[in-house]
Parts: C-alpha cells; structure tokens; sequence
C-alpha cells in the first residue's frame, strides 16, 4: 500500500474517481507516513489523522452515489499552521498562540475541503512566516528529508517559512500543501526541497482566516511536487472572498486544463540585473540550463532588465515588519492565547510580560525594526522610502513585460545549508529571499521549479515570474522546464 | 465669511483676554452594523453580545468596509457644503490599550473622505454672538471605535465590553474659529441638528452617539494663538461651555502667574465642572501611523455621489429661509422651527393637515399653526405636565382644533381648554367642544339680545361713548363677553356693537 504516498494529487483524485483505489487507503497510507517521520523531521505541529479519514470516507460514499467529485477528492493535504482551522489547534507555530483553537475555518482551507481535500494535520514553520530555514518555529525546527551525498549526516534546512510543508511534500508524507508566501515563502522551500510551488498574484487566495504577517504581500499558494498538482491545488484554494477587501474578484481560470508546455511565440525575459555577486557557480549554471530548456520549449530569450532591483530586499525589509509590528499588536494576551500575569501587574506589564513569553526572537526582532521604522521622525526615511521603491519595482516589472511574457530567474542564490549555519547571522539569512522578494513587492504570480541536482546532491529551483493574474503562463514555462528536466530524484528515507 | 468678533473676553489681572476655540466632534454613524464588521450597533445590549471574529481581533481576521457608513459620512460632508475626496485611505494608528482588540484604531490621517466645508451658527444677541457666524470645518473622517472597561464588576479586575469596539464615528474637525462657549455650544447644537437632518447620527450626547474633544487656548487680542489644551471626551453642550469657561480661566491665571500652558490631554469632570491633566505632550504616544494593508484606497464614482446627493433632505439653512419666504413667517419663528428635525417635522405634519382640513394653503395657515407649535401646544403640555399624554397629541387632533378656532366656532382660550382635555385623555376635539360647551357664540341673533341688555342696563356709558369716549368701547365689549360667559365669538361681537353704538 505504501506505493500509494507516492502518488501526487492528479493520480490521486483520477484513482480514487476511477475506483482503482479508494480515499480511505490514500488518507490510511499518508497518515501512517505522517506518523513514522514525525520524530525525525517534525514536520507537522500537531497531526489530525481522524480528520483525513473522515474527509476520505466522505468522497467515498460520495462516489458510491455516484455523485460529482470535486478537483481535490480523496486528496489528503498538508495545512500550513498559519492557517484557522475550526477545531484544530492554529498556532502559526508561536507560543503566544500555543492551544488557541480557532472557532472559524479559513477561506483558503474550507475551499479546499469542499472540493474534496482533507487534512492530514497542521504543518510546522516559522514562527509567524517569518524565517527561511524554519529555525524561528515555537515547536522546534523542521529537518529537512534531503542529504548531501557526501554521506554527511548534518540536519539540513527545509527552507522557510513554510518549511514544514516543503519537508513534507518532499519526504512523501503529503501529496501536496498548503503554503504561504511574503517574501518568498513558498518558493524559497520548495527551490531546497526538489518541489514546485506557486504564489500566485496578490489577491487570487483569500486571506481571511490566515494569520496574518504582512498584509500587502501575503498570498496562500500550493506547494506540490508537480506544475499539474499545483495548478489543480490553486484552482481549488483562489477565488473572490468579500470578506477579504484586498481579493480580487474576477473568475478563477482552469489552469490545469490549460497547461502546455508549448512555449513557441513566448519571450522569455532574463533580468540582467539577477547576476549578483556571489551567487553560488552552480545556481548560474542551472539558470543556463534552464534558458536552454524554455528555447527548446519554443521560446525567445531575451535580456530584460529590473534596475531596482539591488533595493527590492532592503524596501522588504522595512514593508513587512512595518505591517507586521503592527498586525502583531493583537497578541496582548487580553482575549485568547498566552497570558503571562505576574503577581500585582498593571496592564502594561502584562502585555510586556506576555509578548516578551509568546514571542520568538526572530519575531521580536521584526517587531522592533517595523516598530522603528513607523515612528515619528523616521517614517518618511524608511516606511515612505521603501513604499516609494516598491512602486519603482513594480514599474520595473511592468517595463520589462513590455518586451517579454515571463521571467525566468533563478529561485535562490544558494541550495539548502545546514541548520544552525545562518540562524545566528539575520542579514545572511535574509539575503536567502533576494530573488523571491521582488515578485512580492510587486504582487506579481511566481513559481518554483525543480531543475536539478547540485554537486552535493541538493536541488536546485528555477523560478518563473509573470505578469498579474497570468498564472497560466507562469505554470506553463514551469511545466515547459519540468518536462525537460526530467526531475526524478527525492530524498532517501533515512528517518 | 463674517470678520465679525465676538466681545467674550476673560478679564486677568493684566488686561482683558482673548479665547480661542476649535471642536473635535466625534459623532456615532448611523448604521445597523459596525464600519468593518457586521455586528450590530445597537445601544444597551448585554456586554460583548455584539462582537464579531473582526471586531475582537481573532487571528486571521480581515476588515470589509461598510458602504453604508461611507455613504452617511458621504452626505454629511455634502450637508455642510464640503469638498468630497473621491480618492480617501484607511490608516492605521497603533496604541496598545485593552479596549483595542487590534491594538490600532482604523482611521484616516493622511487622506480623509471629506475636506473643507463649514457651518452657520445664527446670531444671538442674548448669547453675545451679534450676527450669523460662519465656522470652517476642516475635515471629516471615520474611524472605528474603542471598546469600553469597566472598573466596577471585580474588586482586582477590570472587564472588556467590545460592544462598541468597531463602531463607525465621523470625526468633525473644526478651524479654530469660535471665539466664546456660546459660539461653541451654538455650533455643536448647529452641528447636532444639521446630523439630524441628513439621518447620519442620532446626536444623543447621553447615549455616547456624540462628543467632543474641545480644544482651547488664550490670548491677548490680535496676538498669535497661544499653546492649546484638549479635553477629551466631553458629552453634553452645557458641558462644552463648562469646560472653555473653566479651561480658559485655568490658563489665563496660569500665565499671569508666570507659567505656561503646556499641551496636553485633559479631563473634563462634570461633577466640578473643572478639567484635570490626564496626559502631557511628553508622554504622548507614537501613534505609528501608516496606511491599513488590509484595505485598498477608498475611491467613490459618480454614481454613489450623485445617490448621496440626491438623499439629501433639506437642510436647516434651507428651511429657515423658506420658511420666511414662502410661509411668511419671523425669522426667529422660522429658526426655532426648523432648529430640529423633531420640531420641523412636526410643525410640518401640522401645517399640512391644517391646512387641508381648513381647504387653504399653507402660507393662510402658516402663522396660527407657528403659534400653536411654538406658544400655545407646549404651554398646555408644560402646565398639565405628567397628566399628559403626548401620544394624543397627534397632528389630526391638533388641527381639528386649529380648523375650529379659525372658523371662529371655538376662542382661544377654549382650544386651549379642549387642548388640555385632548391630551389627558385621546377624546375628539369635535366632540369635546361639543360635550364640554366649549364653543363660542356666533349666533347674530343670540349675542345682538345680549348686547341690547347691556346697552339697556349701561345707558349712561352709551351716552359717554356717543359724545365721544371711544375707550369705552371695550367696556361694552367685555360686558358682553362676561353675559355670554366668554362664548361669544368675539369679531361677532365686535361687529354688532360697533353697528348697534354707532348706528
């Protein structure tokens, strides 16, 4: 049975519809996976086996009716912890928010539940989406399933933020799952993992429900280990949600249906500005590689050039903890979550006293920068300046989709590294997300690939950025590079 | 814009003071639910049965303006002839404190949804505002409320009631252009009834719906303005002049002692009358400001301004002007109708049946019915006090009334009398009148056999009148009223013996 947990979420819904097997023995074998690498990897928070059986057992009899099956039947997922799920323990992997069971579901998820999805279990990440190498979780690092083929041993990072879900497409414990992405939080794991991911543009995933980091970059998208499951998955997660002003309302497109990876009249656009130094040899070389693929695929390369771009990663990193430091602010320990009272406290002290528990040190970290760049006499400085930049980012991207349809870059400037290596050195870590940010400042849809293997035998992701709203030409250069890469490889069960 | 300006002045010990006044009115929108949510907005329900996952700030939870709360805003930047900002946003401003869920107020700092505009306070002699003031106002915005603590159902705790928290309020901004309490408690009444009108807010000062931050400062005449204090929260008119009288006291003393007035946040405490420091500029908060990313700019089409204009009643300036040029009325009468939409409204309803049940328009009526509505109906409700009922008091029953006294069936002191009995107990005036002989005589026949017997009882008087002692005419008029015991119509009368003496 075991075979089944390599099935991805398009094998899965065609072979539970089609009766070759049925959603309770997908659901059986993925929750047993969760199960024997939850000591190992830690990728979930908290697992919810009852809840994917139950979802499984309702496409079945659905199916036994004889009724429609939704785009997600008997696909059992993977939820990112920053998602509410009514029920079930939401952390958004902090310890201000440890036993807050949420009594709503979110968009996002109860989309995905009602087109047949079911939930294997909260996954594991940074705590409040804020991290790369999911070192900054409340609940412990999540441990990436990849090696180095040198025989090391080393724990190696998953990515982040959303480093369980990318751990746990990865090792086979989930066909697919949900992430998130600010500034990178979804390509950037998925790029260290050897799976694809999709943000789409800003607006297409509601955001009601998700807890939130960064308002005007946050945006749910898919993480899967093909270009197909994840233009399923988006289908089934986007749509117009009134609750969440910032949705866009327009239709949700059928991606999947369209996919194609025939690239002939598509112009390829390669930022020039992309080839910063000290980025690792290899990384350069499978951008190469991956320019070669999409000619091959039919398209025209071209140069384009983003000249902002040296200050994308400086103007996120006043932006996010901006609203972050204040959408933060809820956790005071008034209402729900963590309350630390000491003995003949005031208001004041509770807060300090709650806040100083609850929080990471990565999230204080945030919340002081953002704290600091909002306050009287600095805010035109930094908050105006970097919003200023943001719409020259945005201008550039609009500028180089004049002459091209999609851009080709690579996802990170290095593979994955060992635990512990960055966690102490913040700018290091940050510079992870350099090729990630831009795409977000300027809400733009953008994907990780996998394209390959590096010396030490880590993947490598490429990274697809496109026009507003056209994820279907994002998905399909992913798919034209997926096609050709032929990226089999996966972890080697050590756990 | 009038220069004209006001005489109020404090007297100190080195010479006479001016003050200077501008008004923060917080005015609760009109609307069943909340600027961002959908929970309801009503007054005095059970605490915290009105929150929703938005209003309480759960994980996750987004905000969705309220078009209807935008539209009142709209309209009441419209009623004081203010520009409308087609393009506003949404900031926030962050403040840790318990009765703040989000731990930020939504408001609008950089970009509000109404710009300039301003209002007419009338002229009141008595008050010390010698003609019609103009006072700008220099913007309008919403914003959410706060919540409320209570410090009085736990000995070591205080509760959270978010009822409240969520709320829509417009912040009326004034220019600091009042110059006495009377000006400002004229423009918060002004401000009030012109809110009334549009139907933007309730104006109840009691309930919360309205209050004012009020801020002033003092100076000699003709100098710079001087440093300005801000009480907050002050929620009646008589208060808002308490609270200047006693501010601009406190900070004329204070300079002529040698100190300075220092910016700052007070409270005004009714109990005394008098404001206390609450919090100075130095410990004032950082508020952070910054535009909401959970909401995209505000941008209103032609459509909904031309709906917000359209929906608009007649204003109070409006009325009062019409009120004097087609209904022929005082100008004070017409003010003091039209000072409130309760008062209007009623007055309105009056004149309407008045005039259909008498078959004239409202301009031959328009005159007895402003009497009645200003003088003589609340007269009779005054005197007869917890023995009415005002529920009788229904525009029908009122101008039967009225239609009698002007047919000359009934005197003034009768519709007086069968107005009491009306309000104490629902009957008809008709049947009143009728029961109760509560109609007068006009009966040519009845009253000319009065007068001959007066004549004849009184014949040395007639012939004092005829040789020329006109006064007594009334004497003849009154002996003639007292036989009928005050029925007869008195014009009748009049004419009868006018005709019977001098014939």
């Amino acid at each position: 049975m075991s075979d089944l947990t390599d099935l991805g979420v398009a094998a899965i819904r065609d072979g539970v519809s089609s009766g070759q097997f049925s959603a309770r023995e997908v659901a059986e074998a993925f929750n047993a996976n969760v199960a024997a690498a939850q000591d190992a990897l830690n990728a979930f928070i908290v697992a919810t086996p009852e809840k994917a059986l139950e979802a499984a057992d309702a496409v079945d009899a659905a199916r036994a009716k004889g009724e429609q099956l939704g785009k997600m039947a008997g696909v059992p997922i993977g939820m990112k912890d920053l998602f509410a799920t009514k029920g079930v323990q939401t952390t958004a992997a902090s310890h201000i928010l440890e036993g807050f069971v949420p009594e709503y579901e979110s968009t996002v998820s109860a989309n995905l539940w009602r087109a047949g999805a079911g939930m294997l279990g909260k996954l594991n990440m940074d705590q409040f989406a804020m991290g790369s190498s999911n070192e900054t979780s409340y609940f412990g690092n999540v441990i990436s399933p990849w090696r180095t083929s040198d025989g090391g041993n080393a724990a190696l990072a998953p990515g982040g933020s959303s480093g369980g879900s990318s751990a746990a497409v990865a090792a086979r414990l989930c066909p697919a799952a949900t992430g998130t992405d600010t500034g990178g939080s979804i390509r950037q794991p998925a790029a260290f993992v050897g799976i694809s991911g999709i943000k789409p543009t800003y607006g297409r995933c509601s955001r009601w429900g998700v807890v939130a980091f960064a308002s005007s970059l946050d945006q749910a998208g898919p993480m899967a280990r093909d270009v197909t499951d994840c233009a399923i998955m988006l289908e089934a997660m986007a749509g117009f949600d009134p609750k969440d002003a910032t949705s866009l309302n327009l239709p949700v497109p059928e991606w999947a249906a369209n996919l194609s990876d025939d690239l002939r009249g598509k112009r390829v656009g390669i930022p020039r500005e992309y080839r910063m130094d000290g980025t690792d040899p290899e990384i350069l070389a499978s951008w190469d590689q991956g320019i070669e693929w999409l000619k091959d695929a039919g398209a025209e390369v071209i140069e384009v050039s983003l000249p902002h771009t040296k200050y994308a990663l400086p103007a996120y990193y006043i932006v996010a903890p901006a609203e972050a430091s204040s959408n933060l602010a809820r956790y005071d320990g008034v209402r729900y979550g963590l309350r630390d009272l000491p003995q003949g406290a005031n208001l004041q002290e509770m807060y300090a006293a709650t806040r100083a528990a609850g929080f990471g040190e990565e999230v204080k970290r945030r919340i002081l920068i953002g704290t600091y760049v909002l306050s009287a006499g600095f805010y035109d400085a930094y908050y105006n300046q970097a919003q200023r930049v943001r719409t020259l980012i945005a201008r550039d991207f609009e500028q180089a989709f004049e002459t091209c349809d999609v851009i080709l870059a690579p996802t990170t400037p290095t593979a994955s590294f060992a635990l512990g290596d960055k966690v102490d050195d913040p700018l290091a870590m940050y510079l992870n997300d350099v090729f990630a940010v831009p795409a977000s400042l300027a809400g733009l849809p953008a994907m990780s690939v996998p394209a390959g293997l590096n010396a030490q035998g880590l993947p490598l992701g490429l990274q697809l950025i496109g026009k507003a709203f056209d994820e279907q030409g994002v998905l399909n250069a992913g798919l034209a590079i997926e096609r050709r890469a032929g990226f089999t490889a996966r972890p080697d069960r050590w756990w | 814009m009038t220069t004209t300006t006001s005489t109020y002045r404090i007297h100190g010990a080195t010479g006479e003071w001016e003050v200077v006044i501008g008004l923060e009115v917080h005015a609760q929108v009109t609307s069943n639910a909340k600027l961002f949510s959908g929970a309801s907005t009503a007054f005095g329900a059970e605490p915290n049965s009105q929150v929703s996952l938005v209003d309480a700030a759960m994980p996750g939870m987004l905000p969705v303006p309220n078009r209807e709360c935008i539209r009142q805003a709209v309209r009441t930047g419209m009623a004081i002839e203010a520009r409308i900002n087609r393009w506003s946003r949404f900031d926030r401003k962050n403040y840790f404190y318990a009765d703040l869920p989000q731990g930020y107020q939504i408001s609008q700092l950089y970009h509000p949804l109404v710009g300039e505009g301003a209002l007419t306070i009338e002229a009141d002699e008595k008050a010390g505002i010698p003609e019609d003031k103009t006072i700008g106002i220099e913007r309008i915005h919403v914003e959410q409320d706060a919540g409320k603590l209570m410090h009085d159902q736990h000995p070591s705790m205080s509760y959270v009631d978010l009822n409240r928290s969520g709320v829509a309020l417009m912040e009326i901004v004034s220019r600091p252009d009042m110059r006495s309490p009377a000006e400002a408690g004229a423009y918060v009444r002004k401000l009030r009834s012109i809110l009334r009108y549009v139907g933007s807010c309730d104006g109840n000062m009691e309930e919360g719906s309205m209050r004012a931050d009020v801020n002033v400062s003092v100076r000699k005449p003709g100098d710079e303005f001087g440093t300005r204090t801000e009480t907050k929260n002050v929620n009646s008119v008589r208060f808002v002049m308490q609270t200047i009288e006693h501010e601009a006291r406190r900070q004329v003393d204070l300079i002529e002692d040698g100190g300075t007035v220092v910016q700052e946040t007070r409270l005004f405490d009714p109990g005394t009358g008098t404001t206390r420091s609450m919090r100075s500029k130095e410990d004032a908060h950082d508020y952070r400001y910054f535009p909401d990313p959970d909401l995209l700019p505000l941008e209103l089409d032609d459509a909904f301004l031309a709906e917000c204009r359209e929906s608009l009643p007649e204003l109070p300036d409006a009325k009062k002007r019409r009120y004097v040029e087609e209904l022929g009325l005082s100008a004070y009468n017409a003010g003091v109708l039209t000072a409130d939409v309760d008062s209007f409204r009623r007055f309105e309803e009056l004149l309407e049946a008045t005039s259909a049940k008498l078959g004239k328009g409202a301009k031959d009526v328009s005159t007895q019915v402003a009497n009645w509505s200003l003088s003589v109906a609340p007269g009779v409700l005054n005197a007869l006090g917890s023995e009415a009922d005002e529920g009788h008091a229904t525009a029908e029953a009122q101008a039967a009334i009225l239609a009698m006294q002007s047919a000359g069936e009934i005197s003034g002191g009768q519709a007086k009398e069968i107005y009491e009995i009306v309000l104490k107990t629902g009957r008809e005036p008709a049947e009143i009148a009728e029961t109760e002989g509560l109609k007068q005589q006009s009966d040519t026949g009845a009253i000319e056999a009065e007068i001959d017997k007066v004549l004849a009882a009184n014949t040395d008087k007639v012939a004092e009148y005829r040789g020329g002692k006109d006064k007594l005419f009334g004497f003849f008029v009154g002996q003639t009223m007292k036989a009928m015991a005050g029925k007869g119509n008195p014009a009748v009368v009049n004419q009868l013996l006018k005709a019977k003496l001098d014939g």
